[in-house]
This record gives C-alpha cells, sequence and structure tokens, in this order.
C-alpha cells in the first residue's frame, strides 16, 4: 500500500509543491471510508479537516425546509473538497455526503492552518491551490445559474 | 433525385411524448420518395396555419425523418401536439453535416446539452453501427434535472454496446444518484488521445463555448472540435440573410462549424 506522502505527491492539487511541505502536510494526514448515505461533514459544524476523493463520489447539500436536502453538486474520484478550514469563521458551509461508499484522503486543516501561520510559503502555496479550485467552482455555479437548457 | 427546394407534405407517423415538453415523431413523405440525410442535417417543417421553423434529424431510416422538437415558442408548440395520421409540410434536408468518417481512425468525444441530444442522436447511433472504425467512443450529456433527461432507451442500448456514457444534470431530483454540476464537469472522468481525437458538441451556445474550453485545455486544436449552431432561419438556403452569422450564413455554411472556424465571434454581442 502507498505512503500517503506518495499518495499526495501523485495528486495534481499537489504538483510542483516542495517535498518538505508534501511531507508536512501528509503527517496531518489520514485514508477514511465512509459508507454510502454518510456524511463526511455537517452544515454549521467545525471545519477542521478537507478531503481528497480516492474512490466514489460525495454530494455537497443544503437543507431546505420542507424540501429536505437539495443537492447543489457532486464531487468525483480525485476531486480536492472544502475549503470553510482555511477561511474563518471555520465552519462548512454545506454537507458532505458519500453517494456511494467513499474512501478519501483526509487531512487536518486545523493542524495546517497553525503552519500555515508559522510557515507564509506553505500557507501561500495552498492559498494558490485553492483558490483554483474557487474559481473553478465559481465559474461551474454561474453557468449552473444560467440554467442554459431552459 | 431529392429537390430540397420544394416543400412536401408528410404524414406524422409515430409520436412519443418524451418529458412534459418535448416530443419525437417520425414523417413519412407523401409522395413516397426515399428519405435520404446525414447526421447534423435539418429539415425545414411547417405546422399549417402555424409557422415553419427548422428542426434537426434525429434519426430515421429510407421511409421516415425522425424529429425530436421542445416547444419553445408557438410552431414548435403546435408540433407538440402533433397526432399520428396528421399532415405537416417539409423542405429538406438542409446544412452541413458531422464529419463522421472524418472522425474515423481515433478517439470521438461527442458532447449533447438538453435538446442537443437529439442532432447528436444519429452520431451515436453512427458510432454504435461502425464501431470498429473508432478507438474510444465517449458520450457526455448534460441535462437541466432527471426528469428533462430524453431518449432513455437508446442511452441504455449505447451503454450496452461499449459506448463510454456520463450524465450529469444542473438540478438534482432526491432519487438521483449520477453527477450534479454542468456539463463540463464531466470532463474530469474522462480520457482520450487529445492527439488522434475529434470532439463534436451540441447544445446551448455558451455550453459549446465552455466545453471547446475544456477540450482546447486538453490539448484538442479548434479546428478538431465540432459544433452545431442556431440562429432564426427562414428560407434555408441562404438566400433570406436571417441567420447570417458573421461571413456566414448558418442554414448554408453550417449548422455544424469546427470551432476554429466560428469560435471567435461566438463572444461577439452583436452576432
Amino acid at each position: 500500500m502507498k505512503e500517503l506522502k506518495e499518495l499526495l505527491m501523485e495528486h495534481p492539487f499537489f504538483k510542483g509543491m516542495k517535498d518538505e511541505h508534501i511531507e508536512l502536510i501528509a503527517g496531518c494526514g489520514k485514508n477514511e471510508h465512509y459508507d454510502e448515505g454518510t456524511y463526511l461533514f455537517k452544515e454549521g459544524t467545525p471545519a477542521d479537516y478537507f478531503y481528497i476523493i480516492r474512490q466514489g463520489h460525495l454530494a455537497l447539500e443544503s437543507t431546505c425546509p420542507g424540501k429536505g436536502a437539495i443537492t447543489l453538486e457532486t464531487l468525483n474520484e480525485n476531486e480536492v473538497v472544502g475549503w470553510s478550514w482555511l477561511f474563518e469563521p471555520y465552519r462548512w458551509n454545506y454537507c458532505g455526503r458519500a453517494v456511494q461508499d467513499c474512501r478519501v484522503t483526509a487531512l487536518d486543516g486545523k493542524c495546517l492552518r497553525g503552519k500555515c501561520e508559522n510557515d507564509p510559503v506553505i500557507g501561500y502555496e495552498l492559498l494558490k491551490r485553492f483558490s483554483k479550485i474557487i474559481i473553478s467552482r465559481l465559474q461551474e455555479s454561474r453557468l449552473q445559474i444560467l440554467d442554459l437548457y431552459k | 433525385m431529392v429537390n430540397t427546394w420544394l416543400p412536401k407534405t408528410c404524414t406524422v407517423g409515430r409520436v412519443e411524448k418524451l418529458t412534459e415538453d418535448t416530443v419525437s415523431f417520425t414523417l413519412s413523405p407523401d409522395d413516397g420518395s426515399e428519405v435520404v440525410f446525414e447526421p447534423g442535417q435539418f429539415n425545414m417543417i411547417y405546422a399549417f396555419g402555424v409557422g415553419e421553423i427548422p428542426i434537426s434529424i434525429s434519426g430515421g431510416d429510407s421511409n421516415n425523418f425522425h424529429h425530436t422538437v421542445r416547444a419553445i415558442g408557438s410552431t414548435s408548440k403546435a408540433l407538440l401536439n402533433l397526432k399520428p395520421g396528421m399532415k405537416v409540410g417539409i423542405r429538406g434536408p438542409y446544412g452541413s453535416t458531422w464529419p463522421l468518417r472524418v472522425c474515423e481512425g481515433g478517439d470521438v468525444v461527442v458532447v449533447a446539452g438538453g435538446i442537443g441530444l437529439a442532432p447528436i442522436r444519429p452520431v451515436v447511433q453512427y458510432l454504435d453501427d461502425h464501431r470498429d472504425k473508432f478507438n474510444k467512443r465517449i458520450l457526455l450529456i448534460g441535462a437541466r434535472s432527471p426528469d428533462h433527461l430524453i431518449f432513455h432507451e437508446d442511452i441504455e442500448r449505447w451503454k450496452e454496446a461499449g459506448i463510454e456514457v456520463h450524465i450529469s444534470v444542473d438540478t438534482a431530483t432526491p432519487n438521483w444518484k449520477g453527477t450534479v454540476g454542468v456539463v463540463t464537469k464531466l470532463f474530469s472522468n474522462i480520457d482520450f488521445d487529445a492527439g488522434n481525437a475529434k470532439a463534436i458538441v451540441c447544445g446551448p451556445e455558451i455550453m459549446m463555448r465552455f466545453c471547446a474550453g475544456e477540450f482546447i485545455a486538453r490539448g484538442l486544436p479548434p479546428e478538431d472540435i465540432y459544433i452545431s449552431m442556431e440562429r432564426n432561419m427562414k428560407c434555408a438556403i441562404g438566400l433570406c440573410g436571417h441567420c447570417q452569422f458573421g461571413a456566414d450564413f448558418i442554414c448554408k455554411d453550417g449548422p455544424v462549424f469546427t470551432y476554429e472556424r466560428v469560435g471567435k465571434r461566438m463572444t461577439v454581442k452583436e452576432l
């Protein structure tokens, strides 16, 4: 079985990052498994982790009175999930539910926050990478709002 | 010889309601002439007393055209109410075709959004019928919601035929287990050889533009990306100018173009 550091090094999100930084991030990580239908995180709760989906996919949901849980988006294998750990108030904005059995790498954002404060270089590297994801999701959301197929 | 300038009456055969606002029907020419068309082409269909609109051909055989219409304006709404045995007027087929023979020998990635799956249907049928001539055959489908997905039976048949099918909906219903998000999201699921692949994209113009951007980012040159354009058409033979799009008439020079040819114009507001 591959070491966590190796897994991270192969992931496009960490491409170009220094070895020592990946090692440090891997030190804050663990592999987890979620059964279909279970929640990785829930809206409003502390956002202490972010995840890399290794297998399966999950749904980002928001609860709407009278309508139940609404799926806003699904995230697939290899996608990075969660940036709330990086921004105050460090709470999840949505729920994350495993649509099917999910294997993920969970990275401790709370631990990484401290490391980012102490070493702005790694902080900037992570911020750049998360900004790219945020921009991409923003673009997708804008397209979704357009309701293209109406 | 088929004279595509002359209108002729057709009889409606089978009618199938696909969603609350979308219907498929077959049309057979009353003069008994053979039906000849290529994937990507369209017919001008005349709902008597209402109007004439271009409708892409979503399939057919030597006796029948297969059309799929979504009710948007007065004419398409009239077509939604067609019943077997009713008559419509028809001119066509017109327009350029999907470059299926050009695609042979490599990977083909087809992207269809919404009702754009209708003109894509004969393309995928061709990929199914000539599977040995292609490497990877990938179909990405975007729909507004699971209730707006069309051609369920065809999709299942294509999957069984080994075509890699991925579907995404913009808005999910509670029992939907698939991908939720815009169709470009599906690009992360697929792998193709950008050096030996062609892309065929059909759907709303903005969707096609963003899909082309994804293909280009993956290394596919704009000349290998084919899209199908839409504009208000009247004559369908390049005379009236209603569908002029820069230097091209969509009806005569299109509707199928390479992205290289029309891509830049797709961001010009005045066009």
